[in-house]
């Protein structure tokens, strides 16, 4: 069914639509006060803020079908949002769209340790789900830094990653199942406690929509038995180059460490400033390498690794040898974004992906940029697969200092996409990159992701706004030409 | 590579409503029902190595690029796929080596290494296809990490050529293992098996690949295997661990791979009766050929019990309903051509995914250039 403008204006008047939340939800499952919705108005990107029409909360998968029925009989948008701690505005508000908080819904619902999978609703915290599991030996491998609040339904809408998924993967390759409500209110299950799904893969287009076509109100993850031990070492370099190349002669010398993090000079002394660990400081690039396993293998590896980096010219290699002392390595790189943060008044966490060869040639182009905008840049990298978070520092208070951050924010994207990487590494493309995906995409790349959401919510009511830089109507998108030739699926509406 | 052609081609039949189906090795074109009326689109104008740097974790190949001719320059450079492709050609007769990687990608084919290394979707990063619609478009990119737009890589794989025709894809590559091991144990009932492997797969040995042999399959007795690889120093300590748990003989060298082998051309269930693939939560595998008493001639276990390969002569065994009680699915992978005529290929879905994965076919491919009528249900009705 086409979408009928004259039906968006027609969206019943706001306190119809708090009237009818109220009719499916308890009352404290309706936010509509100013006071109440305020602290929904943006989420990690504070940059943008947008109060939205109410919040609901529901607590079951029922609720949130009849929620999303009502919503979508009367032509009402809807946001999702899970913690709140999206760095693209995924789940910014919208003023006339009602924003719809999975928060409530936060039952670790089975643990299996069988079949190696845990259950979960979709508002449990990411940190949680391990911890639910550490008695029984095992833990959930994807460990994006907001772990502690950040909910696995809004992982799985993101597609999170973390500084462990070069060896162990992102979420879309943790996530084995969804129970999911489309707009329309239906409820469909994909995959399950199954190592593989038939039909198409539904459940891996679900996984980084990022709350475009439908809600998660249940996902099935895999949990895998903690590594019997994990060693670190903490490796200075002179220049980028050293340590770029000492990251590639570890991979190709076929060690694929647990986690591989690379901090520029700006980032180490922020660091160092802020935690105290004994980071050095007379050195362009600081390296973590964590190799995990049983003890004998740690042992082995942290020798291979001490040595590659030697042969690159590594001024200074500390190896960890206790748990205290791995935790003490990781405390400054943990804390990296809020030490940068103490530098100015405000940063912007940019995350693009680039092939790691190239990585000295854009951190000198990212220096001159730098020097171009006025802005300062600290660098962190998750060395071993290519994501780069530069961080703008900027003061928002003087005038033009926002539009100039995130101009410099957006060439340091184009940036990555010229030299053969991609827009977003882990944060998703939100409303923050919406409008560079033509940088990576044309418009013939960009109508075939946008049928697929035509063909889960062809009134594009569902976050409206956010990944595609123009909303084009899906009776637009469909359109096809056929002369003489039958149509293959004539049962189907044409969208 | 040229693909103008291709485009062409695929452009010319949907707009005079003729019907494609797209051909990479063959080795696996005697599944599905048979079908007579749709022409060919063969992908071997799509090979050869397009970018390859192995300290980038990525190689780019065109799709008709033979999977023997992948692997091997992979292994060169002491590197692999790591779901360990499967290649159908034994299965129907055809012997090893002529399966593209396009058409292990458009299947989603993925060996006894998916238990520990994530299946071939997990490795497809990025692709170049055409669509139904005649139109050349990309999705993902040639870089391990993204998260940029819809993962279209993901739907593509596994997607049985029904949505487009894949000409070049970026998979991801991962180091091959420096060494590996077994420890094997014999005489389980499939039960004991099962039961054994759910344990050590949960314990911190980081087992790789996990298969059960019933009796008289690939030995007189059951056999039941435990994969380990990695650094040599890990994989003696760690076979030492299990060993003393679940006590056994280790298996190396030649021996272990003759018996990984038959899980990989299934020669043990080369009977040519009634070929099933059936996927269930591992735990409850040993329940679907008990489940089968009766039906089920031959059987083996992968995945740790979670994907079992069973033969059973007649067609009315009630595979699915069995599989479907543990919560699982099941395919029909070989079967005479008037068997598949009427049973389909894959498990049936519900009514809401199958109206769902029809409107998402539709999106790629509106006038259903690649419904060849070789699958019956969801995204292939017609």
């Amino acid at each position: 069914m086409a979408t009928d403008p004259a039906l968006a204006n027609s969206a019943p008047p706001r306190d119809a639509i708090v009237a009818a939340m109220r009719d499916i939800l308890p009352a404290d499952g309706v936010v509509d006060d100013a006071a109440g919705l305020r602290s929904y108005e943006s989420d990690g990107l504070t940059a943008y803020r947008q109060v939205p029409l109410v919040a609901v909360l529901p607590e079951t998968t029922a609720q949130v079908a009849a929620i999303l029925r009502w919503c979508h009989a009367r032509g009402v948008k809807v946001v999702p949002r899970g913690s709140g701690t999206s760095l693209s505005g995924g789940a910014l508000p919208l003023a006339d769209g009602v924003l719809l908080v999975l928060s409530k819904m936060r039952a670790i619902l089975d643990i299996d340790y069988a079949n190696r999978v845990a259950i979960l609703q979709p508002g449990v915290a990411n940190l949680a789900v391990t911890q639910a599991v550490e008695a029984g030996g095992f833990y959930y491998a994807p460990d994006p830094s907001s772990q502690i609040i950040c909910s696995i339904g809004g992982n799985v809408a993101e597609n999170s990653g973390g500084v462990h998924c070069l060896k162990y993967g992102i979420t879309t390759n943790n996530v084995l199942g969804v129970e999911l409500v489309l707009m329309d209110g239906e409820i469909v299950r994909l995959g399950g406690t199954l190592l593989e799904q038939q039909g198409l893969d539904l459940l891996g287009l679900i996984v980084g929509s990022e709350g475009l076509l439908g809600i998660v109100t249940e996902v099935t993850v895999r949990i895998l038995p903690k590594p019997q031990t994990a060693r670190a070492l903490l490796l200075g370099f002179a220049t980028i180059e050293h340590a770029s190349q000492f990251v590639a002669d570890v991979i190709s010398g076929g060690i694929i460490p647990a986690g591989m993090e690379m901090m520029d000079r700006p980032a180490i002394h922020a660091a160092e400033a802020f935690v105290g660990r004994g980071y050095p400081l007379d050195v362009e690039a600081l390296v973590i390498a964590e190799l995990d396993g049983p003890a004998v293998e740690c042992q082995h590896l942290v020798d291979e690794v001490a040595a590659i980096a030697g042969r690159n010219h590594a001024v200074s290699t500390r190896v960890s040898h206790s748990e205290e002392e791995r935790l003490s390595f990781w405390a400054g790189r943990k804390a990296a974004f809020p030490a940068v943060g103490r530098l100015a008044p405000d940063y912007y966490c940019m995350d693009g992906t680039i092939p790691r060869h190239r990585l000295a040639e854009v951190l000198q182009r990212i220096g001159a940029l730098s020097r171009e905008y006025g802005l300062g840049v600290a660098n962190v990298f998750h060395a071993g697969d290519g994501n780069l978070h530069p961080l703008i520092l900027y003061d928002a208070n003087r005038p033009g200092e926002l539009e100039r951050a995130e101009e410099f924010g957006a060439d340091i994207l184009r940036l990555c996409v010229e030299v053969g990487g991609v827009l977003t590494g882990e944060h998703g493309v939100g409303v923050e990159k919406r409008d560079l995906m033509p940088v990576m995409f044309t418009q013939t790349d960009l109508d075939h992701q946008q049928r697929v959401k035509c063909a889960f919510d062809p009134e594009l009511l569902l976050n409206p706004g956010k990944v595609f830089p123009t909303l084009r109507r899906c009776a637009e998108l469909g359109r096809v030409h056929v002369h003489g030739g039958r149509l293959a699926f004539p049962d189907i509406p044409r969208f | 590579m040229d693909t103008e052609r291709l485009q062409q081609a695929i452009a010319d039949a949907g707009r005079e409503g003729r019907r494609l189906e797209i051909r990479g090795g063959g080795s696996k074109r005697a599944i599905g029902a048979p079908r007579d009326d749709a022409a060919i689109l063969d992908t071997s104008a799509c090979r050869g190595i397009l970018a390859y740097d192995p300290a980038e974790l990525v190689v780019t190949v065109g799709a008709g690029t033979p999977l023997v001719e992948l692997e091997q320059l992979l292994a060169d450079n002491g590197q692999m796929l790591a779901f360990e492709p499967f290649d159908h050609g034994p299965i129907f007769g055809h012997g090893t080596g002529s399966a593209t990687i396009g058409g292990v990608i458009a299947a989603g084919v993925s060996g006894s290494r998916r238990l520990s290394a994530g299946a071939a979707r997990d490795h497809l990063l990025g692709f170049r296809a055409i669509s139904g619609r005649g139109e050349a478009f990309v999705g993902g990119a040639k870089v391990v990490k993204n998260v940029t737009g819809y993962d279209l890589p993901k739907v593509m794989a596994g997607s049985w050529g029904r949505l487009a025709l894949l000409t070049e894809l970026s998979l991801k590559v991962l180091p091959s293992p420096r060494a590996r091991a077994n420890l094997m144990l014999e005489g389980l009932t499939d039960a004991e098996a099962i039961g054994t492997l759910s344990r050590a797969l949960g314990g911190d040995c980081d087992i790789a690949a996990a298969a059960h042999f019933p009796q008289g399959t690939a030995r007189d007795e059951a056999v039941t295997l435990m994969r380990l690889e990695g650094f040599g120093p890990s994989v003696e300590a760690r076979l030492a661990a299990l060993a003393q748990d679940y006590g056994g003989a280790v298996v190396r060298g030649e021996e272990e791979l003759a018996l990984w082998e038959k899980l990989k051309t299934l020669e043990p269930l080369a009977d040519g009766a009634l070929l099933w693939r059936i996927v269930v939560p591992p735990s409850l595998g040993w329940r679907v050929p008990k489940g089968l008493d009766g039906f089920a001639r031959r059987w083996l276990y992968d995945w740790g019990g979670g994907l079992i390969w069973l033969t059973a002569p007649d067609p009315e065994a009630p595979v699915r309903r069995v599989a479907e009680s543990v919560g699982g699915h099941a395919m029909l992978v070989r079967a005479a051509p008037d068997v598949r005529t009427v049973i389909d290929t894959f498990h049936p879905e519900t009514p809401a995914v199958a109206a769902l994965s029809r409107r998402v076919a539709a999106g790629f491919d509106p006038t259903g250039v690649f419904a060849s009528g070789r699958f019956a249900g969801g995204a292939d009705a017609h």
